[in-house]
């Protein structure tokens, strides 16, 4: 059993503070959804809880079972067992998906330690298999030239190899046609629940109807204005974001 | 200087390892150690006159080549530094400082029992017995000045090839060497040819004849020992008619505080329908001048590849050559070139067409790292009068940080409009966001890097034999280890 403590997280880019106090537990096997309209501090929170060098930490902390992780360099959050699924993910010209996922699960290993290739291919078709991806994605450069859905099924792969404790998830919903965004879908709720606990970042409600959150928190101006569960996201989706904004000004 | 005949009884003194290596496995200082070596033929320091007939007597030459040498002596003496167009850094050598020639012997031996001690263990170091089992159909390992070991597989030796070295290539075949030799590369073609063809010495000579696929590459691993020293290794490649070879050359040196200078001349001619691969891996260390002329005639419907990978050096100033010289022959060179801080990689390929329906392909690719710049330089030349003629060249440079420096003089000259031309370059930066992205699934920074740099350079990587890659990849992942602070 896992835990990973967001306390009163502050993050800034320059001088502009964008996420303000911000507050969140999240245990293993639970799935939070964080909605929120554009330019609430939703991706930032994601990025600067994974270490992204862009952004400081202007007060707060993250704990990982119990342990500040602010200190850690991006590689060891991640080793650590912290996933960022991206809302862009960036090209790797000339560096297969197979080789590229190979360094990751050999910088898991300790060191002297060789990986055994035989187990991590069997592995990796496992994974595939579960993720319906043709054998063939793996020995493409990793997202050179990928559609918006390969790109995304790109991501929940490396998720699915990594094996994460948690996975935070910025906008997976984004540039995916539906049936992309079912077999999404498919993948991560096949590994919901167990070791795995997962905070997903959208835009929209849509993808809730195909990975059912246990708690809807609704972002505002960088911190959790209201929280819920998967009903809130229907509340929202029916009455639309300025119904928060009243809300808020009636508070 | 010592007199030729002036034999050192005492030839073994104490070794010194510089940056001995504390993990085992992870070799990161592969080249970077030197051996006390007692030379028994030195010419001393500084070039004159006398140092070239020093060199042509220990080797006991035909007259003619000491004529070559002295007429070469004085074109080198006479011709100034190409520093209009060449970085003034090669206005820092200074030849009178320069041993031109250490060996313990011009004979190289026919097994690695005979090879004296001090020199073997060298070798032994960087790993060319086991490889010569391994995968190779011969092997010369030059340390210095001379081959301290030469061998060719029976089974190929069997099949007419010859592979010695340029001393024994001249000595004991002028009937198939001297028709070739100093014709592709002529001693006037630039200093450094001039400087080579007065004090050559080393290299392979290598014919394979009509016919005969040697199988395996031939192998020549170039090393420097001592300081101070110019290597000056010549290199001759014969393929006749339908013949093919793929030779491979490893270079290293250590680190020594004054410069070193390697100044080589390779000319390759591949006969009608033959094919010649050249490949090297070269990881000098960072303070070795790398001057060198490379060039090839191809024949009709030849085809020669030279496949380059400079890493290391203080300066390389490096451009393999194809002249196409038959219908149809075929040229290409696939150059990649890594530099680091404080080195200069000046590389590039030259294709001159002088026949109908030639073909030549250029590929480089460059890395600049740190401080580090790499100079991209091409010649591309086909006259009005041919016809069918296509040329494709493509320049990509990759800078990993902000004060990296790269340039590209591509000079192409096509005349007549009934020859085909393409050209494309890019320069792209490693992003930070690339960097997090691979950061955030578990790789640090430097091993991040390694694998941008590695993917930049794989489509050519893929085209080296299994070995070289393996190589090429261990000394890329080497330069990014220290190249993130």
């Amino acid at each position: 059993m896992s835990q990973l403590q967001i306390k009163d997280l502050n993050v800034s880019i320059g001088e502009k503070a964008i996420v303000k106090g911000f507050n969140l537990t999240i245990n293993s096997g639970e799935v939070h959804a964080i909605m929120g309209p554009n330019g609430t501090g939703k991706s930032t929170l994601a990025k600067a809880i994974a270490g992204h060098p862009d952004y400081t930490i202007s007060g707060g902390d993250v704990l990982l079972d119990g342990q500040s992780i602010l200190a850690m360099q991006p590689d060891e959050r991640a080793r650590a067992g912290l996933f960022l699924a991206f809302q862009y993910p960036s090209e790797i010209q000339g560096v297969t998906i197979a080789n590229f996922l190979r360094a990751a699960v050999q910088a898991r290993l300790a060191e002297g330690e060789e990986l055994d290739a035989t187990a991590y291919y069997k592995r990796l078709y496992t994974k595939m298999d579960l993720l319906k991806i043709d054998r063939k994605f793996t020995s493409r450069a990793v997202n050179d030239g990928f559609s918006g859905g390969e790109k995304k099924r790109c991501e929940i792969l490396q998720m699915a190899m990594l094996e994460p404790k948690f996975a935070l998830m910025d906008e997976t919903d984004s540039g995916l046609d539906i049936d992309a965004l079912r077999i999404v879908a498919e993948g991560v709720n096949a590994m919901r629940g167990g070791a795995l606990g997962i905070l997903m970042i959208t835009h929209y409600q849509r993808l809730l109807d195909y990975i059912v959150p246990d708690h809807v928190h609704v972002m505002w101006d960088g911190q959790i204005v209201k929280s819920g569960d998967k009903s809130l996201a229907l509340e929202l989706e029916a009455k639309g974001y300025d119904w928060v904004k009243k809300e808020l000004a009636h508070a | 200087m010592k007199p030729p005949t002036d034999l050192d009884a005492t030839s073994v003194a104490d070794e010194t390892i510089a940056g001995e290596n504390p993990v085992q496995g992870i070799d990161q200082t592969a080249g970077n150690f030197s051996y006390n070596v007692n030379y028994e033929f030195d010419a001393g320091t500084g070039l004159s006159e006398d140092t070239v007939r020093y060199i042509s007597s220990v080797k006991k030459e035909a007259p003619w080549i000491l004529d070559f040498r002295l007429k070469a002596l004085k074109t080198f003496l006479d011709k100034p530094m190409p520093t209009h167009w060449a970085t003034k850094d090669l206005e820092n050598i200074n030849f009178d400082k320069i041993r031109y020639y250490l060996s313990q012997g011009q004979k190289p031996k026919r097994t690695w029992d005979e090879v004296p001690d001090d020199i073997k263990k060298t070798f032994e170091r960087l790993g060319i017995p086991e490889q010569e089992r391994k995968y190779l159909a011969g092997v010369e390992a030059q340390f210095d000045s001379e081959a301290a070991y030469s061998n060719i597989k029976d089974i190929v030796a069997k099949q007419g090839v010859i592979f010695v070295n340029s001393t024994e290539g001249l000595r004991e075949h002028p009937e198939i060497f001297r028709k070739f030799f100093g014709k592709v590369i002529p001693t006037g073609d630039n200093k450094f040819s001039a400087l080579n063809s007065a004090v050559f010495s080393g290299g392979s000579f290598i014919y394979v004849p009509k016919g005969v696929k040697v199988a395996q590459p031939l192998q020549a691993y170039f090393r420097i020992n001592a300081e101070n020293f110019g290597q000056f290794e010549r290199t001759l490649i014969i393929a006749d008619e339908g013949a093919e070879v793929v030779y491979m050359e490893g270079c290293t040196a250590p680190k020594f505080s004054t410069s070193t200078l390697h100044s080589a001349v390779v000319e390759l001619v591949a006969l009608k329908g033959a094919k010649i691969q050249y490949i090297t891996v070269q990881n000098w260390a960072n303070n070795v001048f790398n001057l060198v002329t490379k060039r090839g005639v191809a024949h009709e419907e030849a085809e020669i590849k030279w496949i380059d990978c400079n890493i290391g050096s203080r300066l390389t100033m490096k451009y393999p050559g194809v002249v196409l010289k038959g219908r149809k022959a075929r040229g290409e060179v696939i150059s990649i070139a890594l530099a680091n801080d404080g080195q200069h990689q000046d590389t590039g390929a030259k294709m001159i067409h002088a026949a109908d329906e030639t073909t030549s392909n250029i590929i480089a690719k460059s890395i600049s790292v740190g401080q580090g710049r790499s100079t991209y330089r091409g010649v591309v030349h086909i006259p009005k009068h041919l016809k069918g003629c296509k040329n494709n060249t493509e320049c990509d440079a990759l800078l990993i940080n902000s004060n990296s420096r790269t340039d590209t003089y591509p000079a192409i000259t096509v005349r007549g409009d009934a020859n085909y031309v393409q050209h494309e370059a890019s320069v792209s930066k490693v992003s930070e966001e690339q960097i997090f992205y691979m950061q955030q699934r578990g790789l640090t920074e430097a091993q991040a890097m390694s694998l941008s740099v590695n993917g930049f350079v794989n489509d050519l990587a893929s085209q080296f034999p299994m070995e070289y890659s393996v190589e090429l990849k261990r000394l890329i992942d080497l330069e990014m280890e220290g190249s993130v602070g």
